[in-house]
C-alpha cells in the first residue's frame, strides 16, 4: 500500500508491503524516521488517529474548551468519540493538560484539555 | 376561552360572535388604514415620509425582511443632472425637479451626498453629435451648468481616461449618494412620524370594497382607503389586481463591479459613455463611501427575482468600461452585484390614479432616472392625494429630521474620546476594514426601521462592505444582533427569512 | 503614552517578538491586540501539528499559544486587549482605540508589525451567481465552530485545497456534516500532504484538482454550485460542468497579509508577497519599524513564525539599545527562475551573525531539482531536492563567508532541473 505519513508535517511517501519475515508482518519504506515506520505498520494492522475537538464549558470567559485525545485512538472509533465529546459539559477553571475523560471509550487514551481557562 | 359557556340559544349566538371576532382578529384584519403603500423601496419610502406630514394612518408594506431590498439597493447610486430624458416626459420633468431637491432632504435625513459632476464621453464625430443633442435636450429640460468640452480638457480633469476621447458633455449638478442609506433614512423618518412598516408581507391579491381596498398578503389582510403601488418590478402584477388598464414591466438586469477603496480615486467624476442602444452604457463612478463602481450591462430577463450575476455579463462590462479607461482596475474587485430595472411597456413613468380604480395610485416603471426623480415624484403623489381626498391636514408634530447617524470614523479625535467616555461601546471596533464600532451598530439596530439582519447592519453601518467582506466582523455582528434582539445567534439571518447562517449548536442534546 | 517597543498583534509572531525583546533587555514593551485574548488565530486552530520544531512536541494551536502567553505573563510584558490600532504615522506614533482608554496615541521608539493576514473572499475571486447566505471563508467557519460552538451547515462543498480548507473538511465531517468534495483550481493541492491523507482520504472526501466553481445558486441560502474542470490556463472547459447540491460553501482560496497599517506608515511593500520589504533583521523600509509573521509573507508552520518573531524582537531591542551601524554593504535578494519570492528582500552583511536563512516559495511543482544560489554570476550554493511545491515554504541557509569577498550586490535564487 502507498500512503502519506501523517506523523509530522514532512509527509513522507510510504510504501508498505506484506513481509512474513519481519516481526510485525509488514515492511515499510520511504520513511525518514522510526516514528514513520511505526505509523506505516499501524496503518495496516490498527490504524489510529488523534481526535481534536471542543467541549462546552461553563463559568469561563469563553464558551468552548478545546480538547484532544493525548494519543491516537482506533480510527473506527472517531465518530463515537465525537458523540461522547459533544455530550460533555464542564466547568472552569481548567488547566492545560487536565484530564477531562480518563481512558476514553476504553482505549487507554485520555481526553485532555488543550488550553487553560479560568 | 377557558370558561364554561351556557348552552342556551342566547349564549350560543354570543359564543359564535365571539368566535368570529376572535377569528377575525387573529387574521389581523381589522386595522383600517388611510393609505397603504406597497413597496418599501426609495419611492415607497419617500412617499410614506412625505405623507407622514399629514394626519393619515399609513402602512408601508414590503414582501422582504427589510426596506430597500429591491432595485433601491442595487443601482448606480447617481443623482442624474437630467439632460438625458426626452423633454415632455415624466422622466424629464421629475428628474429636473428632483435633482436640486436633494440637498435639503439629505441634510434633514443626515444622508451624505456629493455633487461630483459627470461626463458623457464621445469618441468620434457621431458621438459628438449625440452629445450636442443631449446638450440641447438638457437646455430644454432646464438643466443648469451644462458644458461641452474637448478631449484634452476631459483628460486634464480626469487623467486616467483614454486618449481616444474626443470630447464630453459636462454636467456639474450630477451627484452621488448611497441609495439604500437614503431609503432607510426615509423609512426611519416615516416611522418616527407614525408610519407603520409591515415587512415580510407579500401582496397576493387586492379586492375592491365599498369603502376601502382589502389587501391580502401571505401573512394578513390590510384594509386601506387608498393604495399606492410602488412595487418596482412587480408593479404590473399589483396594478392588474385592481385595474384593467394594464401595463407590463420587464425586468432588465444590470450587473456591477465594486472596486476596493484603494482605487476609489481612479476618477473623481461620474463617467458615462455616449448612449448606446440600451441604457446609458457602462459607467465608471466613485461611490459616496470611497469605492469605485463599474457597470451596468443591460439584459432583459423573465424572472422578476433573478439577481444572479453572470460571467458573461461581468466580462462584457470589463470590455466596455475599458473604452472609457483602458486601465480601469477591475482586478481590485471586492464584490459584484446586480439589480433589476423596472422597464415599463409605456416607456415612461406611470404616475397617477388608475382610471377604473378610484383611490389606487400607480407609481410604476420607476427605472433610471427614478432615484434622481424620487423627491419630486413623492411631492407629486402627495398632490394627487390632496386632489383625490380634497384636503390633507398637516400634523403639528411632524419632525423632518432624522436623529444624527454617528460615523465614528469621521469624528475628530476629541469627538471620538468624548463619545467613548459616554458609551464605551464606541471604543470597540467591530469592522476593521471600515472602522465601525459596536456603539454604531447597536444604535442602528435600535432605531425605527432598524437593522434586524446581518445585511441590514451592513447597509446601515457598513460592516461587511470592506475588503474582508464580513470575514472578520460577521460573527461579531451576528453576536450583537442576537444580544440586542434577544435571540439565539442561530436565529440571526443574513437577509430574508430563509437566509439562516448557522444550523445549530455542535453539542447535541442542547 | 511612551514605550520602547510596541508590538501590533498578539498572535504567535508578536508573542515571540515580545518575549525575545524582553529577554534582550528592553523593559518598556507593549503588545496591542484587537481580540479579547492573546494568541491570535492559534486559539481557533484546535487541531494538532504545531510545535514539532519549536518544542519537539506535537501541540494544538491553543497549546502552542499558551506556551508563549505564559512566558509573556511570567516576564510581565504589558498588553492591551480589545484594542484596535487605527493608524501608524511615519514618525512612529500609533493611534489606537478601546473601550477603557478611549482614543490613545502611543509614542514608540520602535514598532513591530505582526498583524497577520486576512482571507481572500468570494468577491475578490469573482464567482458569479446569486449572493445567498451559507458562504463562508474557512477561517470564519472555523471561528463559529471552534469558538462559538455552532455548526455552519449540513451539506458542504469546499473550494480550495489549502490547509485551512482541508482541516475544515475533517472538522465538519467529525461534527456530523457531509462534505461533498474539495475543489482546487490548480493541478496540485496547496496544503501539506499529510493533510490530504488525514483530512480527505480518511473520510473518503474527493479532491477535485483542476476544477473551479463557475456559479453559485440559491436565493436566500445557497442551494448548489456549478463546478467546471479547467485547462492549463485555468479557464473553464465547456462541457465539463457538473452541479452539486449543497447548503454551504467554504472558501479556502488564499491568505492576504494584512498591511493597511503598513500603508498608513508609508512602508515599501513587496507586491508579490503583499507584505513590507524587510532586511535580515526584519526591519522594514522605515528605520525602527520591524515586521514578522504572516504580515510579511504567509507561512505554513507556526514554528517558523516564532523564529521570525524572535528575530524581529531581538533586532528591535538592538535598535532601541544600540542602533544599527551604517550599512557598508547591502545585498538585494532576487527571485530567479522557478522562485516566486524570497524573504528577506535585503541583507546587510554587518548585521549578520554567521549565517542568513532565506525563506522562499517556488512558483510551481518541481521534482528532482537543484536550487541554485548565485551571487552575481557565481553559484555559491547548490541544493538538491526531490520535490518543491508552492504550498511548502523552503528555507535555505547561507553561511556568511559565502557572501563576503566579492563586491556583488544581488543574490539570486533559481531552480535548475537535474540534467539541465
Amino acid at each position: 500500500m502507498e500512503t502519506i505519513c501523517i506523523v509530522c508535517p514532512i509527509g513522507c511517501r510510504l510504501t508498505i508491503t506484506k513481509d512474513t519475515t519481519s516481526p510485525d508482518g509488514y515492511l515499510v519504506s520511504g520513511n525518514q524516521c522510526k516514528r514513520g515506520e511505526r505509523y506505516g505498520i499501524l496503518e495496516m494492522t490498527n490504524p489510529t488517529r488523534v481526535i481534536t475537538s471542543t467541549v462546552k464549558i461553563n463559568k469561563a470567559h469563553l464558551k468552548r474548551l478545546p480538547v484532544k485525545t493525548n494519543g491516537a485512538i482506533p480510527k473506527d472509533m472517531n465518530f463515537k468519540c465525537m458523540e461522547l465529546i459533544n455530550s460533555l459539559e464542564i466547568e472552569a477553571p481548567i488547566k492545560v493538560g487536565q484530564v477531562i475523560i480518563k481512558n476514553i471509550l476504553d482505549t487507554g487514551i485520555d481526553l485532555v484539555a488543550s488550553r487553560s481557562m479560568d | 376561552m377557558g370558561r364554561c359557556i351556557e348552552v342556551d340559544l342566547c349564549g350560543f349566538f354570543i359564543a359564535n360572535s365571539l368566535l368570529v371576532v376572535i377569528w377575525y382578529l387573529q387574521k389581523g384584519g381589522v386595522c383600517m388604514y388611510d393609505v397603504a403603500i406597497i413597496g418599501a423601496g426609495v419611492i415607497g419610502a419617500f412617499i410614506a415620509r412625505e405623507l407622514s406630514r399629514y394626519e393619515l394612518k399609513i402602512a408601508l408594506i414590503d414582501k422582504d425582511n427589510d426596506v430597500s431590498n429591491g432595485a433601491s439597493k442595487a443601482n448606480s447610486a447617481i443623482i442624474h443632472a437630467g439632460y438625458d430624458a426626452k423633454p415632455g416626459t415624466n422622466m424629464a420633468k421629475f428628474n429636473s425637479l428632483g435633482n436640486p431637491m436633494f440637498d435639503k432632504i439629505c441634510q434633514e435625513l443626515d444622508v451624505e451626498i456629493d455633487r461630483i459632476g459627470s461626463f458623457v464621453i464621445g469618441f468620434d464625430d457621431a458621438d459628438m453629435e449625440t452629445i450636442e443633442g443631449l446638450y440641447k435636450r438638457g437646455i430644454e429640460n432646464s438643466i443648469e451648468g451644462l458644458e461641452i468640452i474637448d478631449g484634452d480638457k476631459v483628460r486634464e480633469m480626469e487623467p486616467n481616461l483614454n486618449d481616444t476621447i474626443k470630447g464630453a458633455l459636462y454636467a456639474p449638478t450630477c451627484g452621488i449618494l448611497s441609495p439604500w442609506e437614503l431609503t432607510i433614512a426615509l423609512a426611519e423618518n416615516a416611522a418616527d412620524n407614525g408610519v407603520e412598516i409591515l415587512l415580510n408581507n407579500e401582496v397576493e391579491d387586492i379586492k375592491k370594497r365599498d369603502l376601502a381596498y382589502k389587501i391580502i398578503t401571505n401573512k394578513r389582510e390590510i384594509d386601506s382607503k387608498y393604495v399606492i403601488n410602488c412595487a418596482g418590478v412587480y408593479a404590473d402584477k399589483i396594478n392588474n389586481m385592481v385595474s384593467n388598464e394594464s401595463f407590463e414591466i420587464t425586468p432588465r438586469k444590470g450587473q456591477y463591479f465594486v472596486l476596493d477603496k484603494s482605487v476609489g480615486d481612479f476618477v473623481d467624476t461620474v463617467i458615462f459613455q455616449c448612449p448606446l442602444n440600451v441604457g446609458k452604457g457602462v459607467i465608471i463612478v466613485p461611490t459616496i463611501h470611497g469605492n469605485l463602481l463599474v457597470g451596468p450591462d443591460a439584459e432583459d430577463i423573465e424572472e422578476k427575482d433573478n439577481t444572479a450575476t453572470s460571467a458573461e455579463g461581468l466580462e462584457y462590462i470589463k470590455e466596455v468600461a475599458r473604452r472609457s479607461a483602458a486601465t480601469v482596475p477591475v482586478n481590485k474587485v471586492i464584490t459584484t452585484y446586480s439589480g433589476l430595472r423596472a422597464e415599463v411597456s409605456t416607456g415612461d413613468f406611470v404616475i397617477g390614479e388608475a382610471r377604473d380604480a378610484k383611490g389606487f395610485i400607480n407609481v410604476a416603471g420607476i427605472k433610471s432616472p427614478g432615484l434622481s426623480s424620487s423627491p419630486a415624484i413623492a411631492e407629486y403623489v402627495v398632490d394627487i392625494m390632496k386632489d383625490i381626498r380634497g384636503e390633507l391636514i398637516e400634523k403639528d408634530k411632524f419632525n423632518p429630521r432624522r436623529r444624527r447617524v454617528l460615523r465614528f470614523d469621521k469624528l475628530s479625535d476629541e469627538e471620538k474620546t468624548d463619545l467613548i467616555k459616554k458609551d464605551p461601546r464606541f471604543g470597540r471596533i467591530i469592522c476593521r476594514c471600515e472602522s465601525v464600532t459596536e456603539g454604531e451598530i447597536v444604535d442602528i439596530i435600535n432605531r425605527n426601521a432598524g437593522a434586524t439582519t446581518v445585511d441590514g447592519v451592513k447597509r446601515r453601518a457598513r460592516p461587511g462592505t470592506g475588503r474582508c467582506q464580513g470575514g472578520f466582523c460577521g460573527p461579531r455582528v451576528a453576536e450583537i444582533l442576537a444580544r440586542e434582539l434577544n435571540k439565539d445567534i442561530a436565529e440571526i439571518v443574513k437577509d430574508n427569512e430563509g437566509s439562516y447562517i448557522l444550523t445549530g449548536k455542535t453539542s447535541k442534546g442542547e | 503614552m511612551d514605550y520602547d517597543i510596541v508590538i501590533i498583534g498578539g498572535g504567535p509572531a508578536g508573542l515571540a517578538a515580545a518575549v525575545e525583546a524582553k529577554k534582550s533587555r528592553v523593559d518598556n514593551i507593549l503588545i496591542i491586540e484587537r481580540d479579547r485574548e492573546l494568541g491570535g488565530i492559534l486559539q481557533q486552530c484546535i487541531h494538532n501539528g504545531f510545535g514539532l520544531h519549536e518544542f519537539k512536541e506535537e501541540l494544538t494551536g491553543p497549546e502552542y499559544a499558551e506556551r508563549f502567553i505564559d512566558q509573556v505573563k511570567e516576564l510581565q510584558i504589558e498588553y492591551k486587549l480589545d484594542t484596535m490600532v487605527l493608524n501608524i504615522s511615519e514618525d512612529k506614533i500609533i493611534s489606537a482605540v478601546n473601550s477603557e482608554d478611549g482614543l490613545i496615541n502611543i509614542k514608540a521608539k520602535s514598532i513591530i508589525l505582526s498583524m497577520g493576514c486576512r482571507e481572500r473572499t468570494r468577491g475578490a475571486i469573482n464567482i458569479p451567481g446569486t449572493r445567498p447566505s451559507g458562504i463562508f471563508t474557512a477561517g470564519t467557519a472555523q471561528r463559529y465552530i471552534n469558538m462559538e460552538g455552532y455548526m455552519v451547515g449540513k451539506k458542504i462543498f469546499i473550494l480550495g485545497s489549502g490547509d485551512i480548507g482541508l482541516i475544515m473538511a475533517r472538522r465538519l465531517t467529525l461534527e456530523g456534516a457531509q462534505v461533498m468534495g474539495v475543489a482546487e483550481l490548480l493541478p496540485y493541492s496547496g496544503g501539506l500532504t499529510r493533510n490530504i491523507t488525514q483530512c480527505l482520504h480518511d473520510y473518503n472526501i474527493p479532491l477535485l484538482l483542476s476544477h473551479t466553481i463557475i456559479r453559485i445558486d440559491g436565493r436566500d441560502r445557497i442551494q448548489g454550485i456549478e463546478l467546471s474542470e479547467v485547462d492549463e490556463n485555468r479557464r473553464p472547459i465547456p462541457g465539463t460542468e457538473k452541479y452539486y447540491e449543497c447548503d454551504t460553501l467554504l472558501l479556502s482560496v488564499g491568505l492576504i497579509p494584512e498591511n493597511e497599517l503598513s500603508k498608513s506608515a508609508n512602508l515599501k511593500l513587496d507586491n508579490i508577497t503583499g507584505g513590507p520589504i524587510v532586511n535580515e533583521s526584519m526591519e522594514t523600509s522605515r528605520e525602527g519599524i520591524f515586521a514578522c509573521g504572516n504580515v510579511v509573507h504567509v507561512h505554513d508552520l507556526v514554528d517558523y513564525v516564532s523564529e521570525e518573531g524572535r528575530r524581529a524582537g531581538k533586532n528591535a531591542a538592538k535598535y532601541v539599545l544600540e542602533g544599527f551601524s551604517n550599512s557598508e554593504r547591502t545585498i538585494q535578494t532576487k527571485s530567479g527562475k522557478g522562485i516566486r519570492y524570497i524573504v528577506p528582500q535585503q541583507i546587510r552583511l554587518e548585521n549578520l551573525d554567521n549565517s542568513i536563512t532565506l525563506f522562499m516559495r517556488s512558483d510551481d511543482v518541481y521534482s528532482d531539482l537543484i536550487i541554485n544560489v548565485k551571487l552575481g554570476q557565481e553559484v555559491i550554493k547548490r541544493i538538491k531536492k526531490r520535490t518543491l511545491t508552492p504550498g511548502e515554504m523552503e528555507r535555505v541557509n547561507i553561511d556568511i563567508n559565502l557572501l563576503k569577498g566579492t563586491a556583488r550586490e544581488t543574490l539570486v535564487v533559481e531552480i535548475e532541473k537535474e540534467g539541465q
